[in-house]
C-alpha cells in the first residue's frame, strides 16, 4: 500500500443529535398560578457553537505542538482547490512535507488525485453535511501518519457559506476565488472572505478569454477584506505559484 | 438544545418557557430560519411550547488609525466613519449566545 487513503463516513451531526437526544416526557400542563410561583429565571452567557470552538482550540493546540501548519482551503465547488493542492504537492510538497484532509459529500475521487507515495492524503465523506466541523478533522488528523509533516491542507467542502462559521484549528483560512466566478463574489458572499488570512485568485490564466477584471476583484477582496494577503495565480500555467509557495515557507513552524 | 435541556436537567426544572438567544448581527444567524427550526427541535422535550426571545447585537468594529470603536453595519465592509480606513477587527455582532432561561 504505497498511498494513505482512508475513507472516514460521517453522518451528519443534526440526525445524530436526533437519534442520541434522551427522550424526555412531555410534562404535565402546569396551573398558571403555581408555575409564576416556582419560575425563575436564569441568567446565562453560554456561547453556542462552543463545542465546535473547543475541539479547534484541540486541533490548533495539537498542531502547534508537532509544529505542523494547517491550512483550511475555502471555495465555491469548482474554484480549483484540488488542481491547486495536487500541484503544490508535486512541487512544494516535494521538499517540504505535506498532508490532506479533504471534504466532500461522496466519493473519494480528490483523495486519489491527491494522493502521492510522500504526502498521506485521508478523505471525508459528510454525507450531506455542506461543511467540514473540527470533530471531523480531528478524527481524520488522527487516522494519519504525521510524522514529519509540516503542512497539512485541509481541504473544505465546496461551498462559499457555511464553513465561514466552523473553525477547524487551522493556523490559517484560506478563501480561493476564480475567474470564472465573476468580480463580486467577496461582495456577495463577504463573511466567508471577512475571515480569510489568504485569498487565492485562481484561474487567472483564463482571466482575459472571461472578460474578468483583476483589478476590479482585488479591489473588492480588499474592501471586504482588508487583512488578508491576496495571490493571483494559475495552478495550470504556473503563474503565481512561486508567491504561494513562498507564503507557506514563511509560515512553517521552525523544526 | 443540547445547551438548554443540559442547563434545564442540572438545575432541576421541569419545564422550559422562555429561551432568550443573543445574535450578533453578523452571526450568520437567520432569526426566521431559527424560529423555524425551534418549534422543531423543542417538539417532545422540556421546553415543548417555550417562547424564543432573540435579542439582537449590533455589530461594532474598531480603528486602528482612531483607536475607537464605530458601528459596522450589515454589508460586511467595516469602514470607519471618521477616517475612512477599512477594517477588519470586529468587536462585537459575531455573538450566538444563551442568554437567559425561564424554567420551573
Amino acid at each position: 500500500m504505497p498511498f494513505g487513503i482512508k475513507v472516514l463516513r460521517f453522518v451528519a451531526p443534526g440526525i445524530l443529535r436526533a437519534n442520541t437526544l434522551p427522550a424526555v416526557e412531555q410534562p404535565a400542563p402546569l396551573v398558571g398560578a403555581n408555575v409564576a410561583a416556582v419560575r425563575e429565571t436564569v441568567d446565562l452567557r453560554v456561547p453556542l457553537l462552543a463545542k465546535n470552538d473547543q475541539i479547534a482550540a484541540g486541533n490548533r493546540a495539537n498542531f502547534r505542538a508537532r509544529k505542523i501548519l494547517a491550512l483550511n482551503l475555502v471555495s465555491s465547488p469548482g474554484a480549483g482547490k484540488t488542481t491547486l493542492l495536487s500541484r503544490t504537492l508535486d512541487e512544494f510538497g516535494l521538499t517540504t512535507k505535506c498532508a490532506v484532509v479533504v471534504g466532500d459529500l461522496e466519493t473519494d475521487n480528490d483523495a486519489r488525485r491527491l494522493a502521492r507515495p510522500h504526502a498521506p492524503v485521508a478523505q471525508i465523506t459528510t454525507g450531506t453535511a455542506c461543511h467540514l466541523d473540527a470533530g471531523m478533522v480531528a478524527k481524520s488528523a488522527d487516522s494519519l501518519d504525521l510524522t514529519g509533516v509540516r503542512v497539512l491542507f485541509i481541504e473544505n467542502v465546496g461551498n462559499l457559506v457555511c464553513p465561514a462559521e466552523f473553525d477547524l484549528g487551522e493556523e490559517l483560512r484560506v478563501v480561493l476565488l476564480s475567474t470564472t466566478e465573476g468580480e463580486e463574489k467577496p461582495l456577495k458572499y463577504p463573511p466567508i472572505f471577512k475571515t480569510a488570512h489568504v485569498v487565492l485568485l485562481t484561474k487567472i490564466d483564463v482571466a482575459d478569454a472571461l472578460g474578468f477584471d483583476r483589478a476590479l476583484a482585488a479591489e473588492n477582496i480588499r474592501r471586504i477584506a482588508p487583512q488578508a494577503k491576496l495571490i493571483q495565480l494559475s495552478a495550470r500555467s504556473g503563474e503565481g505559484l512561486a508567491e504561494w509557495y513562498a507564503l507557506l515557507s514563511a509560515h512553517l513552524f521552525k523544526s | 438544545m443540547d445547551a438548554v435541556l443540559q442547563q434545564a436537567r442540572t438545575r432541576g426544572a421541569n419545564r422550559v418557557h422562555r429561551i432568550v438567544l443573543r445574535i450578533g448581527a453578523l452571526a450568520g444567524v437567520e432569526p426566521e430560519a431559527l424560529r423555524f427550526a425551534f418549534e422543531v427541535v423543542t417538539r417532545d422535550t422540556l421546553a415543548a411550547g417555550s417562547t424564543l426571545q432573540l435579542e439582537a447585537v449590533p455589530a461594532r468594529a474598531f480603528c486602528p488609525v482612531c483607536a475607537a470603536e464605530f458601528d459596522a453595519g450589515m454589508d460586511y465592509v467595516f469602514s470607519c466613519p471618521t477616517c475612512g480606513q477599512l477594517s477588519c477587527d470586529l468587536r462585537q455582532g459575531r455573538e450566538l449566545e444563551l442568554a437567559q432561561i425561564e424554567m420551573s
